[in-house]
Parts: structure tokens; C-alpha cells; sequence
């Protein structure tokens, strides 16, 4: 059977769909044309992969993580080198994609939320390459959290907007984000930097991030002999969970295997598991998993990793839990960092705390397997944003 | 006939357009809103838009925002609003209450519960801003077999074949944006809202009315000429915000009166 979704109004079973004021509508019915024609067009997509090459860096490697496989005693782990991407993460795959498209539909300025600042970098990074002007809308709070990446954007000519509504960190800035975009459609694109939003955004942003799956599966028989026994990938809007799965949905042998960040521990409430411990309902145009208090309204999360720190999650993944096509566990700040420190230690790699709760879930399972078996980690991320906090929590001033 | 097309039938018998001031529920507290809503009345309001309040209302403006964010500071939930207007009701039997929200708290309650309450509070009509119609013909059909109304947005951007399935299923009044933004915004053209109307007409019987970025009495006249009734919003939330609690109700019953007889020169 050939997995086919989302159907033509952009559902994945009961998720996803447009659920946003009419005054989007347009704009998403635009958008949507554009990128059905485009994705389809030869020239769209050799100069999308003349420039994933070129300028991103890819293909990115697989790494088989000896050291520490041996070190946990069992199954072998194989690290997706995302990390290694021009941008230093998986996100620079979509925004390449979206300002392409932004191109192509005679868009000049670009627009983008974000939390970490890593899709704010990501954004204005191709907007600098393709000469668009930038605006990256971020939280009030996250941008006290993360002056070097704020500092990163303006160098890369983009002009970052505190937001000082709501909880002041990453869906308040896409809030903000709609907001500019609905005053201002007929000059700008909007970049979504992961697989939520209204349809075609969750289809679009997993379709320039499936590269990575894409690439995987010509690598991974080269490397170790055939495809993994699971994929595992952390999931925060999911976009590189996605991205490694999609083309490995249609192999059963494959167990796929989302981590969300469980902060302080789910039972707690302090975390952001919106598919381990929430619930369905809608949110910035879409149907899927939320953490929300009883009478609906969306609660502040919790999580070490600010890319993670996202009260809700793709469609697409709500639609894999429930068929029991893909299975989501949950990571807490302790064992990410543990899994952090580990990897830093024997493979000389330093993680995004993102990515450090897949290897901790790796890490998990690893010894409970026979030396036979194969993970498949998506490193979705490198570790240097990452440096004052891990620093912090150590009880280091830098 | 409903309360709401009872409303525009006997405004449309004298001549005059409708004034549908929106507040939200539990701004700046749970007690005012019911004494409010009653002076909106006495001060002239034929219709009253009332928030639900949600913690990510991402069509509104920082002034709408503002008003939920300090609703919910009280911890005001759906059925709380519900509570709102079964006490409104108790004391005025006619003028119809619509709320204005976000979906998700009502998926939150379950939508077959929610328009069964809003059926015993006295609720005529509903517009959930981020329920466009496609996503909409279930939880609408929960609406319809209660008698409230599914009340629509229309925006410029609408396309004509959007305009004529907003026509087969809204029912009470549409909504039309008058302006690419979001609430509480800057300048209204004009000439382009008095294009936009009778282009609708073509497909709409029910009556149109405009709001987004309606800010003083003279917009307001501006606007009454060209459709059925004025919704003003973030000016009113406005005053709400600005005002010490003794004078509010007196503040925002002045200026919904000054609108009102802004209008009623339309």
C-alpha cells in the first residue's frame, strides 16, 4: 500500500485542514496552487537540489557511532548528520524549498517565527542568499534567551520583532507571525519553519525536509548492509521526525519512533508532550495534539530545548499515532543531557539538546537489543546554541 | 423568526443600521460584563458581539488580545460566558448575543453540549473566526438543529465562489472584513468597502455587516451608509482598557451613544 496523505484539503485522517479567519484563505489558496505547480515543475526541483547541494551541503552522511554503540552494549546506532548542514541544522531544507517558492511567486519579503532562533537563522539566512527582505518575529522571552542567534539574524540583514504577547516565547510568535502575514499578503510569504499550520504547510515543510529520508535509504545499505530496525527522531513541531520518516512509511519492516520532551517529567505538567500526554483539538490552523487545560485553552510547556518547546505538534504525526503507524515516547531534561554529555564524550560530536532526546531514547533501547540491530538517530542539529545552557544547568558560568 | 433576523427586520422598517458593539466576556471582570452588556443595550446597540476569551486569538489585534489575556487572568472559561448571558437573558428577552471566538474551546465543551447550552442561556448566534466553512459542516449542523445561527466572516480577498458557499450555510447576518488585518487596525478604504457591498448582495440576502478598524463616530457614519450594521470592537475594548472601574460602564455606555447617533444619520 502506497501512503498517500494528506487528501486533497490537506487532512491526514481527522487531523490537519485549514482551520484559519477567512482573511487567510486567499493567501493559502495561493500558496497552495503555487506549490502544486512547482513541486511538480523539473526546473523547480533541479534548482532545489542544486542548491541543497551547493549551498546546504548535502547529501549529509550517515555515521555509524561505534563507540558509543559499543560503550551501551547492543544495538548498533547510526547517526543522520544533519548536524553538518550549512545553518547547522535540518530547518535550512525547508526555508531553501519555501524561499523558492517565495521567488517563484514574486514575493519580496519574507516573514518566519521561531523559538530557539534556529529557524529565524535558517530564514534569514536564504533570505539574504536570495536578496529578500526578513522579518523573524520571536518571543520577548526567547529573545533574552538566545542573544547570539538574534545577533546571528541581524547580521544576516534580517530585522527580528520581539513579541510581547502571551507567554512571550514561540506560539506567541506565530501568532504575531499570522498577523503580519494577514495585513500584509499580497508582498509577503510566510515561512513556517515546521510541519504544523494550515494545509498545505504541514505537506510542504515534509516534503523539503523528506530529502533526509530520501538520502537514508540509498545510504543506509551501503553503510551497514541494509535499512534500520527503527528510526528514531525528536519531535517538537516534528519537521525532522518527518523528514527521516516519510519515505520510510511505506516499509513496515521499519519502526519509527518520535521522542517528545518530557521536561521535568510528564507527571509533573512541566514538559511538552502534546502527543504522549495531550489532547486533540485545534490550534494555528490545524487539527492535531494539544496540551490544553479543560476548557481549551492552550498551556504553557516546559522542556530544556527550546525547539521543543511547542504546546502542539504536526498533523501528520497525530495521524501515525493514532493508525499505529509510527510510535511517541517521551525524554526528560536529565537523561537529554546525560545523552548530550555521551555523545560528546565518544563520538566527539556535540548534539542540539533537540536531537539529544532521540540518542537518549537510542541510548534507552539500545542495550535491551541484540549487537544485530539497527537504529537510525536523525542528529537533526548541532550542539553550539546549545553551549550557555547546558552550562548553566552544569553550574558553569562562561 | 430569530431573535437576530426579528432585529434587522424592524431596523430595516425604520430605516436605520444595526450597531453591534463587541466586548469580551470577563474583561476587565466577571461582574461587569452583564452590567455592560445591559448599558451597551440602553446606549443603543441592537446586536452584541460577546468574546470568548482564548489564550491564542490569532485574528485579533494587541487590543482584543489584551482584553483575552485579562479574562482569562480571572480564569473566565466557555461555560462562564454561557453564565454571562442566562443572566443577560433574564432581564432582556430581545436583543441578540453572539459570540466570537476560537474553535478550540468549544471543541474543548464538545460542540453538540455547547449549542445545546447556548440554546438554554439565550445565545443567537455563533462565529468561530478560525472555522472556515469547509472545516465546518459538522460542528455547524450541531448549531442548526438548535436554532443558532453560524455567523460568517467574509474578507476583500474572498473569492466569489467562497462568497456563494458563505451565502448557502451563514445564517443571521455575515460579517464582512473591512480591511488585510487583523483587529483593531489601521485605515479603512472606503471606496473599496463601497465596491465590495453590492458585489456581495449579489450572492448574500442576509444582512452585511462591516467591522475591523471601525475607530470614531465619523467611520462609523461612513461605513452605516454602505451596509446593514457597524461592528465596532477594538475602540470599545479600548475604553474598557483605559477606564478606572467606577466610570466603565458609564465611559463605554457614552461612546456606544455617540456611535449611535453617528449612525443613525446613515
Amino acid at each position: 500500500m502506497t501512503y498517500n496523505y494528506p487528501d486533497s484539503t490537506g487532512h491526514f485522517g481527522p487531523y490537519g485542514g485549514i482551520y484559519v479567519a477567512e482573511t487567510l484563505m486567499g493567501a493559502l489558496d495561493e500558496l497552495r496552487v503555487a506549490y502544486e505547480h512547482f513541486s511538480n515543475d523539473p526546473k523547480f526541483r533541479a534548482e532545489f537540489s542544486y542548491e541543497l547541494k551547493h549551498y546546504v551541503g548535502r547529501p549529509s552522511p550517515i555515521y555509524h557511532a561505534r563507540h558509543w554503540s559499543q560503550r551501551l552494549g547492543g544495538a548498533q546506532i547510526y547517526l543522520k548528520r544533519e548536524d553538518l548542514n550549512h545553518t547547522g541544522a535540518h530547518k535550512v531544507n525547508n526555508t531553501v524549498g519555501q524561499a523558492l517558492l517565495a521567488k517563484r511567486m514574486g514575493k519580496k519579503r519574507v516573514i518566519a517565527e521561531t523559538g530557539a532562533g534556529q529557524h529565524g537563522v535558517a530564514t534569514a539566512t536564504v533570505a539574504a542568499r536570495y536578496g529578500m527582505e526578513c522579518v523573524v518575529y520571536m518571543g520577548a522571552e526567547d529573545v533574552k534567551r538566545q542573544a547570539t542567534n538574534v545577533y546571528r539574524m541581524k547580521l544576516l540583514g534580517a530585522t527580528v520583532v520581539p513579541v510581547e504577547s502571551g507567554s512571550k516565547t514561540l506560539k506567541d510568535a506565530l501568532n504575531e507571525a499570522m498577523r503580519d502575514w494577514v495585513t500584509n499578503i499580497e508582498n509577503t510569504f510566510y515561512i513556517i519553519g515546521t510541519v504544523a499550520g494550515p494545509h498545505p504547510y504541514p505537506m510542504m515543510v515534509r516534503d523539503f525536509n523528506s530529502v533526509v529520508s530520501k538520502e537514508c535509504i540509498a545510504q543506509m545499505p551501503e553503510l551497514a548492509g541494509r535499512q534500520p530496525d527503527a528510526v528514531i527522531a525528536c519531535v517538537g513541531g516534528g519537521s525532522n521526525a518527518m523528514g527521516i520518516f516519510h519515505s520510510y512509511i511505506d516499509m513496515p519492516g521499519v519502526q519509527l519512533v518520535g521522542v517528545e520532551a518530557a521536561g521535568s517529567g510528564i507527571a509533573s505538567g512541566q514538559h511538552a508532550a502534546a502527543l504522549c500526554a495531550g489532547r486533540p483539538g485545534v490550534l494555528h490552523g490545524n487539527r492535531t495534539y494539544l496540551l490544553q487545560d479543560e476548557n481549551g485553552q492552550i498551556i504553557e510547556t516546559h522542556s530544556i530545548s527550546a525547539g521543543l518547546d511547542y504546546p502542539g505538534v504536526g498533523p501528520e504525526h497525530a495521524w501515525l499515532k493514532d493508525s499505529g503507524r509510527a510510535q511517541y515516547v517521551a525524554i526528560e531534561d536529565g537523561e537529554a543531557l546525560q545523552a548530550f554529555h555521551d555523545l560528546c564524550h565518544f563520538e566527539g560530536i556535540i548534539p542540539a539538546l533537540e536531537s539529544s532526546h532521540a540518542l537518549a531514547y537510542a541510548a534507552k533501547i539500545a542495550p535491551t537489543l541484540g549487537q544485530d540491530k539497527v537504529l537510525l538517530v536523525n542528529l537533526s542539529g548541532r550542539g553550539d546554541k546549545d553551549m550557555a545552557t547546558v552550562a548553566r544547568v552544569s553550574g558553569i558560568t562562561l | 423568526m430569530s431573535r437576530i433576523q426579528t432585529t434587522f427586520e424592524k431596523l430595516k422598517q425604520r430605516g436605520r443600521k444595526a450597531l453591534i458593539p463587541f466586548i469580551t466576556a470577563g474583561d476587565p471582570n466577571t461582574q461587569t460584563t452583564v452590567p455592560l452588556m445591559h448599558a451597551l443595550v440602553e446606549a443603543g446597540a441592537d446586536v452584541i458581539e460577546l468574546g470568548v476569551p482564548f489564550s491564542d486569538p490569532m485574528a485579533d489585534g494587541p487590543t482584543i488580545q489584551r482584553a483575552s489575556e485579562r479574562a482569562l487572568k480571572h480564569g473566565v472559561a466557555l461555560h462562564d460566558v454561557l453564565d454571562m448571558v442566562a443572566q443577560f437573558r433574564s432581564k432582556d428577552v430581545s436583543t441578540p448575543v453572539v459570540l466570537m471566538g476560537y474553535g478550540n474551546p468549544i471543541e474543548a465543551m464538545g460542540w453538540e453540549c455547547f449549542a445545546t447550552r447556548c440554546a438554554e442561556a439565550g445565545v443567537d448566534g455563533v462565529l468561530t473566526v478560525d472555522f472556515p466553512p469547509e472545516e465546518s459542516h459538522e460542528a455547524f449542523g450541531h448549531l442548526h438543529r438548535h436554532g443558532i445561527d453560524p455567523i460568517f466572516l467574509l474578507a476583500p480577498t474572498t473569492s466569489d465562489a467562497r462568497i456563494a458557499q458563505v451565502a448557502k450555510l451563514a445564517r443571521g447576518y455575515v460579517y464582512y472584513v473591512s480591511l488585510k488585518g487583523v483587529t483593531g487596525a489601521g485605515h479603512l478604504d472606503l471606496s473599496a468597502i463601497a465596491q465590495k457591498i453590492p458585489h456581495l448582495r449579489q450572492h448574500i440576502r442576509l444582512p452585511i455587516g462591516v467591522g475591523f478598524g471601525i475607530r470614531d463616530a465619523e467611520t462609523a457614519l461612513a461605513v452605516a451608509k454602505l451596509c446593514d450594521g457597524v461592528v465596532v470592537g477594538s475602540r470599545i475594548v479600548q475604553e474598557i482598557e483605559n477606564s478606572n472601574e467606577q466610570d466603565l460602564v458609564t465611559n463605554v455606555g457614552k461612546l456606544v451613544k455617540e456611535l449611535r447617533l453617528a449612525i443613525d444619520q446613515a
